[in-house]
Order: C-alpha cells, then sequence, then structure tokens
C-alpha cells in the first residue's frame, strides 16, 4: 500500500545544489502557496470554497425570502432585528428588500456559485490531472481569473450595503426597471469582473485540452467531464461577450444617460423622464438570453460530467454509448446558441420568431435526453456499489429528468402563455439546477476530495446528508408546480394575497418554507464532514475508488506539476470489467501487455 | 515544473499554446464587437430617421490611414524579428506605438468638437452608439499600447533569454492590433460614411 499524499507536494524534495547558474525551484512563501498561487490545483480548491460559501450565502438569502412567503408580514425571527430598518422594520420585510433578495438569489447562485464550483472549481482541478497535463497552459492567467472573480464578488456583496441597497430588477434585470431602479450600477460592474474572469478562464481551459493532453489521449480517450469541460468553455468565451455589450449599455444608460434600452414617452411615478428616448428594451433580452441560455448549459454540462464519472466507476462498467454522449454534447454546445428566445414568448416578439425558437428548443431536448438515456442505460445489469458520489450522482438523473420534461411545456409558445413568470417556472428550472446540478456537484466534491486531500469523507454524514437533502429539496420544489399550475404569480413579495385564485394554493408556501429551513439543516452534517474529513478522514492511497482515468495515477494529493512521471495513455476512459483482465478495472495508464 | 509548448508547436496541433490563446481571445472580440453592431443595427432600423454628416469624415479616414499604417509597422516589427534585426525592430515597434498615440490625439480632437457643441451621448441614440462604440475601440487602442509599451521597456530583456518566446509574443501582439485595426475597418464606413 502506498502511503503518498500526507505531506502535500512532499514528493518534490529539491535536492538544493547552490552551484553556479544552477537552476532549483525555491520552497514558495505562504502566500505564493495558498494565496496567489499559479497551481490549478490551489487555484480550484480555491475556487470551490468561495464557490461553495457563495452557494450558503445566496441559500440563506432564499431562506429569508421564504419566511415572508410562508407567514407575509410577520417579523422575521432570529435575525429579523439585525436587518437594519431600511430593509426590515421591526423584523417585517420591505417589499424593495425582497426583490433584492429574489434579483441577489439568482445572480449569487447562477455567477458566484454554481458556475465558479462546477466550472472553476471541478474544471480547474480535474481536468489538467484527467488530460495527463502539469498544469494548465496559462497559470498566471488562471490566478487572475480567481481574483478578478473574487473581486466580483465582492462588488456583489458590497452592493448590499449601498444607499437604497442590492439590484432588485431580477437576476435578469430587464430594462426599463432596471434602469430606473437603485442598486444596478454595482451590479452591472460586478458582472463585468465576473465576465472578464470567465472569458481568461475559458481560454485557459480551451487551450489546456487542445494543447496538453498527454502522449496518446487522442479526442475520443477523453474522458466525458473533459468533453463537458470543453463544450462549456466554448459557451462561456462566445456567449458571455454579448452580455459584456449589453451590461456597457446598460451601464451608458444609467451614467451617461443615453436611452439604449429606453423606450420614448416613458413616464415613471407620474413624471415623464427627460431622456432622448428611441431605444429597444426588447434588445437587453436578446443580448441578455444570447448569453443566459447557454448558460444554462454551462450550469448543467459539467455536473452530466461528473455524474458521468462517478456513474462509470460506480457501476464498474464502460459508460452505454460514449460517442452517442461526445456527439451530443457538442450539438447541445450548437445548439445552445439558438434557443435563447423561448424565454421571450410573452413579448410580443411576433409568431414567426416564437415558431422558429420553440422549434429549436424541441431540436435540442433530443441530444438532452439522449445523455439521460445513456446514463440510465449504463446502470443496467450493473452491481452497482452505493458509495456517497454515487447516491447522488443516481439521483441527479430523475432530477435532471423531471426538470427537464417540465421544460417542454415551457418551450411550446401555447402552453407557456399560461405558464410563463408562474411558480411552474421556478420548480422547472431549480429542479434542473438545484437537485439537478448541485447534486452533481455534491457527488464531485464526495468523489474527488481524496484526490484533494488524501483522506475520505465519511460515509455515514454523507448518507444523512443526502437522504436529508434529497426529500427536503423535493418537498421545497414539487409544490411549486401545483402553484404554478394554478396561476401563482412567481414575483409577488406577499406570495399574491390579494388574489382569488391563489386562495387554495398559499398553503404550500408553509410547506415549502418549513422544506427549505430543513434543507437547511441537513446541509450541517455536509460543513461539518467537508472541515472533520481534513483532519480525522481515512487516508488513502492513489486510487481509493480503483477508478480508470488519469487523474488516479498521481499522488492524492498531487504535488506541484501533477505526475511524478510523465504519464502516458493506452485506452480509452473506461475500461471496466474488460473480458480477459484479472482486475475488473483497467486504467488508461496502464501499458498493454506484451 | 515546465509547461510544454509555450514557444514550441504542438505536432499535430500545429500551435503553440500562445497562439491558440489570443485567437479565442479575438473570437470572443469578435462576438462582443458583434453584439454591439447588431445593437447598432437593430436601433437604426427602428429609428424614425436617422442623423447623417455628423461626424467629420475627413478625421475619420486619416484616423483609418493612420491605424492602417500601423498595422504594417507592426508586422515590419514582426518581420525584423524574424530576421533577427533587432535595431528594426526596435524601429518599427515604437512607430506603432506613436501611430497608435496619434490616432487617439485625432480622436480626442474629434471627441471634443462635439462635446464644445453639446453633443453628449445622451443627446441622441446615434451619438449615443457612436461614443459606445469608439469608446470601446479606443480603450483596446490604449490596451495594445500598454502591451508594446512593455515589449519597448521591460519586456523587450526576453530577447536576449529566448528570442523564439520574444518573437511569438510581438506575434501575438500583432494579431490583436490587426483585429483592432479590423474593427475600426468596420466601424469607419458604418458610422462615418453609411
Amino acid at each position: 500500500m502506498e502511503k503518498t499524499g500526507i505531506h502535500p507536494g512532499g514528493e518534490h524534495a529539491h535536492v538544493h545544489v547552490h552551484g553556479a547558474g544552477e537552476h532549483h525551484e525555491e520552497e514558495l512563501g505562504f502566500w505564493r502557496k495558498y494565496v496567489f498561487s499559479f497551481d490549478h490545483k490551489v487555484i480550484g480548491i480555491q475556487y470551490a470554497v468561495t464557490g461553495l460559501l457563495f452557494l450558503l450565502f445566496g441559500f440563506t438569502l432564499m431562506m429569508i425570502m421564504r419566511w415572508q412567503l410562508a407567514y407575509p408580514g410577520k417579523p422575521i425571527p432570529l435575525i429579523g432585528a439585525w436587518l437594519g430598518q431600511d430593509r426590515a422594520p421591526m423584523g417585517i420585510m420591505l417589499p424593495e428588500f425582497y426583490n433584492q433578495l429574489g434579483a441577489m438569489h439568482g445572480t449569487i447562485m447562477v455567477f458566484l456559485g454554481v458556475v465558479p464550483l462546477a466550472v472553476g472549481g471541478f474544471g480547474n482541478f480535474v481536468m489538467p490531472l484527467q488530460i495527463g497535463a502539469p498544469d494548465m497552459a496559462f497559470p498566471k492567467l488562471n490566478m487572475m481569473s480567481y481574483w478578478v472573480y473574487f473581486l466580483g464578488g465582492v462588488t456583489m456583496l458590497a452592493s448590499f450595503f449601498q444607499r437604497g441597497g442590492a439590484a432588485q430588477s431580477g437576476w435578469t434585470s430587464y430594462p426599463p426597471l432596471a434602469v430606473i431602479s437603485p442598486g444596478q450600477t454595482l451590479w452591472l460592474v460586478g458582472m463585468i469582473f465576473l465576465i472578464t474572469s470567465s472569458l481568461l478562464g475559458s481560454v485557459n481551459f480551451i487551450t489546456t485540452i487542445v494543447q496538453l493532453r498527454a502522449k496518446g489521449l487522442s479526442y475520443m480517450r477523453l474522458p466525458f467531464f473533459v468533453w463537458a469541460q470543453f463544450v462549456t468553455a466554448f459557451l462561456l468565451l462566445l456567449a458571455f461577450p454579448p452580455l459584456e455589450a449589453a451590461g456597457i449599455l446598460q451601464l451608458m444608460d444609467r451614467l451617461a444617460g443615453t436611452s439604449f434600452f429606453m423606450p420614448s414617452g416613458l413616464v415613471v411615478s407620474g413624471k415623464p423622464l427627460t431622456i432622448a428616448g428611441e431605444g429597444n428594451p426588447l434588445m437587453w433580452q436578446h443580448l441578455f438570453w444570447f448569453l443566459a441560455h447557454p448558460e444554462v448549459y454551462v450550469l448543467i454540462l459539467p455536473a452530466m460530467g461528473i455524474v458521468s464519472e462517478v456513474i462509470a466507476n460506480n457501476t464498474r462498467k464502460p459508460l452505454w454509448g460514449y460517442k452517442a454522449l461526445v456527439y451530443s454534447v457538442v450539438f447541445l454546445g450548437f445548439m445552445s446558441f439558438i434557443v435563447w428566445a423561448h424565454h421571450m414568448f410573452m413579448t410580443g416578439m411576433g409568431t414567426t420568431m416564437s415558431a422558429f425558437f420553440q422549434t429549436t428548443t424541441m431540436i435540442i431536448s433530443i441530444p438532452s435526453v439522449v445523455i439521460l438515456t445513456a446514463l440510465l442505460l449504463s446502470l443496467w445489469g450493473a452491481s452497482i456499489r452505493f458509495t456517497t458520489p454515487m447516491l447522488f450522482a443516481l439521483a441527479f438523473l430523475p432530477m435532471f429528468g423531471i426538470g427537464g420534461l417540465t421544460g417542454l411545456p415551457l418551450g411550446l409558445a401555447p402552453s407557456d402563455i399560461h405558464l410563463h413568470d408562474t411558480y411552474y417556472v421556478i420548480g422547472h428550472f431549480h429542479y434542473v439546477v438545484a437537485p439537478g446540478t448541485i447534486f452533481a456537484l455534491f457527488a464531485g466534491i464526495y468523489y474527488w476530495f481524496p484526490k484533494a486531500t488524501g483522506r475520505k469523507m465519511n460515509d455515514m454524514l454523507g448518507a444523512i446528508h443526502f437522504w436529508g437533502s434529497f426529500i427536503c429539496i423535493n418537498l421545497v420544489f414539487m409544490p411549486m408546480f401545483i402553484q404554478g399550475l394554478g396561476g401563482m404569480n412567481r414575483r409577488m413579495y406577499d406570495g399574491g394575497l390579494q388574489y382569488a385564485h391563489n386562495a387554495g394554493l398559499l398553503k404550500y408556501n408553509v410547506v415549502i418554507g418549513f422544506a427549505a429551513w430543513g434543507l437547511g439543516l441537513f446541509q450541517l452534517p455536509f460543513i461539518y464532514n467537508f472541515f472533520s474529513s481534513l483532519k480525522w478522514g481515512a487516508l488513502v492511497d492513489r486510487n481509493p475508488w480503483e477508478a480508470t482515468t488519469l487523474e488516479w495515477s498521481a499522488p492524492s494529493p498531487p504535488g506541484h506539476g501533477n505526475f511524478l512521471t510523465e504519464p502516458i495513455v493506452y485506452r480509452g476512459p473506461y475500461e471496466y470489467s474488460m473480458p480477459g483482465s484479472v482486475r475488473d478495472f483497467t486504467p488508461q495508464f496502464e501499458p498493454e501487455k506484451a | 515544473m515546465n509547461i510544454p509548448y509555450t514557444v514550441e508547436e504542438r505536432p499535430d496541433t500545429g500551435l503553440p499554446n500562445g497562439k491558440l490563446g489570443i485567437w479565442l481571445f479575438l473570437a470572443s472580440e469578435v462576438m462582443l464587437f458583434g453584439a454591439l453592431f447588431s445593437t447598432y443595427i437593430i436601433l437604426r432600423v427602428g429609428a424614425p430617421e436617422w442623423p447623417h454628416g455628423e461626424l467629420n469624415v475627413w478625421l475619420g479616414m486619416a484616423n483609418t490611414f493612420i491605424l492602417i499604417g500601423s498595422s504594417v509597422t507592426m508586422v515590419m516589427a514582426w518581420a525584423s524579428l524574424k530576421m533577427h534585426d533587432w535595431g528594426k525592430h526596435r524601429l518599427y515597434l515604437m512607430l506603432t506605438f506613436v501611430l497608435a498615440g496619434v490616432f487617439l490625439v485625432n480622436k480626442y480632437f474629434e471627441y471634443a468638437s462635439h462635446w464644445t457643441r453639446g453633443e453628449v451621448p445622451s443627446h441622441s441614440t446615434f451619438l449615443a452608439i457612436y461614443f459606445t462604440l469608439t469608446g470601446l475601440h479606443g480603450l483596446h487602442i490604449v490596451g495594445g499600447m500598454i502591451v508594446m509599451a512593455y515589449f519597448i521597456g521591460p519586456g523587450a530583456k526576453l530577447w536576449q533569454r529566448n528570442p523564439d518566446q520574444f518573437t511569438n509574443r510581438i506575434e501575438f501582439t500583432g494579431l490583436y492590433w490587426h483585429f483592432v485595426d479590423l474593427v475600426w475597418i468596420f466601424l469607419f464606413p458604418v458610422l462615418y460614411l453609411l
């Protein structure tokens, strides 16, 4: 049994030869090693931890909103007194504050939580290891993308403390409302930081995957996770700049008084606005959704990648239809650029546009179904190991399935007219990203924690975390379908008390509230597990899961430069239970027998 | 630890890392300016009337030739490195830097003449998109000048240590610079002539 990985970088004990002109690596100081590090693994962990903290923060915002929806107008317990007069006088939430919480919950979860964890965290840590690279192609750029992201996060958090509070026009920031609402300027500045960060990151990811693959690692031997990150990076590279353009235009509208998104003849609070006018508010929606629909796939593709790795490893079988998975994910990437206006059926953009975009939307569901089916068929006939990561990965399949199937009525213009802007929409996309993507991210954390730290996380606590979260999260989102089908609007700060059709639906808000707070409680075992396993988790060797991909040939944790010898790849990524093999796994890095 | 293909080309892709990186960056820049040009089209198509002749075509044309000239000197700066003529390289790179500066000075006079007449971005949709597009393009010019200043100044030392890497870096700077030039070649007819 190997005893590697207890000391980070222990394998790299350098012999310091102090000869003239002799090159040797200095032992890095604390700041260069842990804070301003160029090492993709450190940066990946920085991204992951920051992303997890933002996920917790964004979720907390939602738990506060859920109190207001369950008990409208009642003082918020515990923290109500601390929120201040301009947010919640006497602990009772103001509508403006509710709107801030809603806008910032969406922004934080998407741009500061899930994407940094899925792409910045897992992509940075795992992808170079899986392709056998010593690091990313541009390590300094990698560090810069983390710190620009960090600046964006600080800007977003700081915006809560400015006069008038944080942005309150929804994460979609539709003008004209967004242009005239307080808090929006810092939101836009924060977004420009985040866009810049993901741009630098995506250039780095694509270059790394194209240029730094190990000897023998052809494209069709790449683990599916790497393919998912590859397509994701292209989406980030090409879809984010239009939002940056839109952000610049909205900043001009707010700061320079232009009217890019402001139509003529606007009257606000009884007063006509003194602006030039002639702008086009719908243009923002086009530019925004041109990013934000590919962004949905940025949220889901890395999750599919993680789930594929975990499922192949725990079924001890090759993934069913690897090639179909790869072609589907590439096709999905292309198609995701031409479906954006299915978010805009209700804007009056015209039936021709609607017809086009509902057709493309139906087409894009095909590769999604192919991927989900391939993963489901991978389970067929397997003797499954129910490890903690596998629990989360298995839950991903039906959860993403529910999220995807409930999206079909939203993709068709006639049924969308009824469902648009109701809780049905909230239920739909949360099934995709919360019990879908976030469960996959948890699977990834449990799966790669041993590689990152050299220790395993506790399975008992993992099971409590899984079952508690699984039950609670379904109780949160399942009732929203009922509320939405009943016509309950998603943006009412009191849940829509004044509307008769909501009468039978409001009681679900109490159920959802308690389920949400319960979900919060069930994250405590995870947080405890995460920290206690760092210190007391069971020590593991290089390949505790008996997996086949390259990252498991490096020490746990890998030192600077990752591999002790140059990795060479001899076969495809998922050769489990191959006939004629003694063990039930044949790693990519195992040489052919002569 | 050394990262492979920072200077030499990877055999199967035929690219060093930096070249792929800069092309990817330029692809995203195409999307950025593409979105802004689309905005221009949507605004113009939707406008009841669109102003003509508000801009000084001669100044704009002069700037077009200045930028095309700077693209030529940029290529020469790279080509002289390939021919190992350091003196010529210095001359051409500095010339490119100066031409970029002349472009900005010209642009400043153009902007100032608008401001003094009260023609600010909030005045009309045309001026709003004019200032946004040319302003963003101007920022790209400034960015290019910063990179050139680095290679004229502290970055020049790399030539002694690793001439191939330095030549590559000048080539990548050139690719970016030609892109900035190209954006202007679209901007000039769209804003000044049409």
